[in-house]
């Protein structure tokens, strides 16, 4: 009776454990493409140099130095020269000179700092950068909005489509479903600079620096937290043979 | 021993209780040799007190409780904890393990709990063990819930805003109440401050307070065991309990394997997933908390969400107050009650393995209801959803003021005169 | 005691090796609490080199530039001030830079790279007071009729000529600290760095 009261009680535990994540995953869920985030330097290094010539004209990275950019392999003349526009130190952090209140004027919001924008992105439908992934993609030509752009996953956002020349126009083809909801479906009709290929694999190496920055320790955390395993699976190892030793004597 | 160290011992000894305590609390201190795995909680909730202490001190060094924006129109304290995360050597790690630990607390607490439940650790005569035990995790909710408001973000923000609300709902006070918790008429700077205080130092003092009388308590009546059998009542010619074994050195030998291998499980969450998934440290929580934009959903961290259910279930004025009162009741009544369980449960034997099959079957009942009030309280309310909580409110407060009654009423099976040990 | 008698051998290497693995992972517990400790990247981006443009300083004027939350001065000094320094060699206490407070590249009579400008950190070296400019001479300078212009901190009343060299008997005990640094072009001064380190 008892092992089978635990029994059903472990078996209750993991069906309560999961249930969550199945139960959220089927709700009113927006469907986002699997982002393909790397680690390699040369896309963290491609991605850095999109957000300092794009992003940064509106939206900072406040609690990032420039010169944590070694961390991807950059040099410190290199982050001089190629990712710093304004003079500022290479121990500064990535700020931006327009201010959040001046801002909030001229686009109705403030454009949020972006630093942590891939941990604040995640939920239920996907990670963070699974998100920006989509959205970055996602943008459509919308004339009734005040910048002429919209987006499928993010509807009526304030940001323009800062990629446009890169990624070409979308437009918007709305379908009316059955059952009262309706499908966004997005189709290219005047490419950009980049081919289709080329303008996810950028949007995923500015998705991959997003992560990074998020949580720049991130890597370095897993190798160490490796090593602290290991050592805890070693340690686990004396301490129940000694444990064994001691418990010999009782009877 | 040497003959020096001995005199260095002996000069101790008059003067301070060194080897007499020694000897009370570890080395003459007999425990049942019986004890399993439900056993480990109480050392590692010692231990998780100990980490959260710890790493507290050296995040109190960093942190800046101060809502105020700084230059990049971010509030200083979430920036602060963003230094910590990304400017302090070490302090990532620091933080984490404070985090984590919060959640670690609970787990460890929960299943402490758990295992009273089990083998009626709270009977005579342990109900004062249990009482403090209840009060410490009372106190406890309190610690986190103010120092689930010092990141500053959003979560923190709205989590805040909420459970201060409710005090609003007592008649008469709540307004002015809620009023003085805050110190501002929303959520601000001045609660910031204050629950920092309360935090870093007032309820961390009770805290250890009530831990020292809990353990105390413990070493006065001694442990239970998973037989529910006092082994004081079975003693050899040197007063020696028959079935007890020093603490130390065997529990402490036993104790150092369950937490190498609690370090295991907190360090893999540390280090692989310090988020936990987003129940740990809410995706919303990066966000600055805005005082002007609620987020879409907000939830309790999940160490709250079974109250938080019972609160969401009541939805029927009464009395002529209204049913926000009655939630706020249920709720506070749901975590009093669990101190009153030494003298609801009737039953002739203290453990679940010689008590008859109604108490298992309500035992099982109740810790589903448990579970499903616990999930529901993440998920935003439903009509279906409240209506299941009502019921599981109903099953977890009948689990209690049925217990008198069904605990007498059942089958137990005869306690043994001695411990079970293989 | 029945436990120490009963310590055999496999026993005690257990212990040993189990208390060493434990103090292995005490100390490498305490290393990122004692690393929380250092300064932060904070802190050392705001101590890091700082440069300096001298163009625009005229002969006589002094600019003050922020280093390590430090002020660091950089005077422009003229003919007349550098030949000062012949008259106070007498007075002041460590007339040839002996001790070290300055790099060697500054371990001359001006006590500077260049001997027209002076870098030294505006810190005097009794308690830590920011000292005064005194560049009138004379008795306008309120400083006696001999004064040949120099520095006088306000706190204990010591004196420095227009080297930071500081005088005789008086409660600061070493010349102004010349800090590390170079310079990037003619008028482009690297305060906190000098390559060599």
């Amino acid at each position: 009776m008892k092992t089978r009261v635990i029994n059903f009680i472990k078996r209750f535990a993991a069906v309560a454990l999961f249930a969550p994540a199945v139960a959220m995953a089927a709700g009113a869920s927006v469907h986002l493409d699997k982002a393909p985030v790397s680690s390699e330097p040369a896309a963290l290094q491609h991605g850095a140099k999109l957000f300092v010539n794009y992003c940064m004209n509106c939206h900072s990275a406040s609690f990032v130095r420039y010169n944590q950019l070694q961390n991807i392999g950059l040099s410190e003349a290199e982050i001089r020269d190629n990712l710093m526009f304004t003079g500022e130190r290479v121990g500064d952090l990535m700020k931006i000179a327009m201010r959040p209140a001046e801002s909030k004027g001229w686009f109705g919001v403030a454009p949020p700092d972006l630093t942590l924008v891939a941990r604040q992105r995640a939920s239920a439908d996907g990670s963070g950068a699974d998100w920006l992934y989509t959205y970055l993609r996602q943008f459509y030509r919308d004339p009734s909005r005040p910048t002429g752009w919209n987006n499928a996953i993010f509807a009526n956002v304030a940001m323009p489509h800062v990629f446009w020349q890169l990624q070409g126009e979308q437009v918007a083809k709305i379908t009316q479903n059955a059952d009262g909801t309706t499908t966004t479906a997005l189709e290219l009709v005047k490419p950009g600079k980049l081919s289709v290929q080329e303008y996810d694999k950028a949007v995923a190496d500015l998705v991959s620096f997003l992560v990074w920055m998020g949580e720049p320790v991130a890597e370095k955390r897993k190798s160490i937290g490796a090593l602290v395993l290991i050592f805890l699976a070693g340690m686990f190892v004396l301490s129940y043979a000694l444990k064994k030793n001691y418990w010999k004597d009782i009877h | 021993m040497t003959t020096k160290s001995q005199a260095v011992l002996n000069w101790i000894d008059e003067r301070f209780p060194l080897t007499s305590t020694w000897k009370a609390h570890l080395s003459e201190y007999y425990a049942p040799k019986n004890f399993n795995f439900w056993y480990f909680f109480g050392s590692l909730a010692l231990l998780v007190l100990v980490i959260q202490i710890l790493t507290g001190i050296f995040l109190v060094m960093h942190y800046k409780p101060d809502a105020s924006l700084n230059a990049s129109g971010v509030p200083v304290a979430f920036a602060s904890v963003e230094y910590i995360m990304r400017e302090v050597p070490g302090g990532w790690l620091i933080r984490y393990l404070h985090s984590t630990g919060a959640s670690a607390f609970f787990i460890v607490v929960y299943l402490h709990m758990f295992r009273g439940l089990l083998y009626g650790s709270y009977r005579k005569p342990r109900e004062l063990i249990w009482v403090f035990g209840t009060l410490i995790f009372l106190v406890l909710m309190a610690e986190a819930f103010m120092g689930y408001l010092l990141p500053w973000g959003q979560m923190s923000f709205w989590g805040a805003q909420v459970i201060v609300n409710l005090f609003s709902a007592i008649p008469v006070i709540g307004p002015d109440l809620s009023l003085v918790i805050r110190g501002d008429y929303v959520v601000s700077d001045a609660t910031l401050n204050r629950f920092f205080s309360f935090h870093v130092i007032a309820v961390p003092l009770v805290l250890i307070g009530l831990v020292l009388a809990h353990i105390v308590a413990l070493h006065e009546v001694g442990s239970n065991n998973p037989d529910g059998v006092e082994i004081k009542k079975k003693k050899d010619a040197t007063g020696k309990p028959l079935d007890g074994i020093p603490f130390h050195p065997y529990y402490t030998v036993k104790d150092i394997v369950g937490v190498v291998v609690f370090l295991f499980f907190f360090s893999a969450v540390v280090f692989f997933m310090p988020e936990g998934g987003g129940y740990f440290l809410e995706f919303n929580n990066f966000i600055p908390a805005d005082p002007l934009k609620t987020p879409p959903h907000i939830a309790p961290v999940w160490y709250f969400t079974p109250f938080y259910s019972i609160l969401r279930a009541v939805t029927y004025p009464l009395f002529g107050l209204d049913a926000k009162f009655w939630g706020v009741v249920a709720m506070g009544a749901s975590v009093v009650i669990i101190a009153f369980l030494p003298w609801l449960d009737r039953s002739p034997v203290k453990s679940i393995r010689y008590k008859g099959p109604i108490f298992k079957m309500v035992l099982v009942v109740f810790v589903i209801a448990f579970f499903i009030l616990g999930y529901l309280g993440v998920l935003p309310p439903t009509p279906g959803r409240t209506l299941v909580s009502q019921i599981c409110s109903v099953i977890y407060f009948a689990f209690f003021l049925l217990m008198p009654w069904y605990s007498k009423l059942d089958k137990c099976k005869p306690e043994p005169e001695r411990v079970n040990f293989k | 005691m029945s436990v120490d008698q009963k310590m055999d051998s496999s026993r005690r290497t257990l212990l040993l090796a189990t208390s060493a693995a434990g103090g292995v992972a005490a100390v490498a517990t305490a290393v990122p609490f004692v690393a929380s400790l250092t300064p932060s990247e904070r802190a050392k981006a705001a101590g890091a080199p700082v440069e300096a443009d001298v163009s625009k300083l005229k002969p006589g004027e002094m600019m003050t530039v922020e280093w390590r939350g430090k002020p660091v001065w950089i005077l422009r000094r003229t003919p007349e001030m550098l030949a000062s320094l012949d008259k106070t060699d007498e007075k002041v206490s460590d007339p040839n830079s002996v001790k070290p407070q300055q790099p060697e590249y500054a371990k001359n009579k001006h006590r500077s790279i260049k001997p027209e400008y002076l870098v030294t950190v505006g810190i005097c070296t009794h308690l830590g007071c920011s000292p005064s400019e005194k560049f009138k001479v004379g008795a306008d300078s309120g400083m006696g009729a001999d004064w040949p212009g120099g520095f006088l901190c306000p706190c204990h009343g010591s004196i420095f000529d227009l080297a930071g060299r500081v005088y005789s008997s008086m409660p600061a005990p070493d010349n102004l600290e010349v800090p590390p640094h170079q310079y990037l072009a003619d008028t482009k001064i690297l305060v906190g760095d000098d390559g060599k380190a």
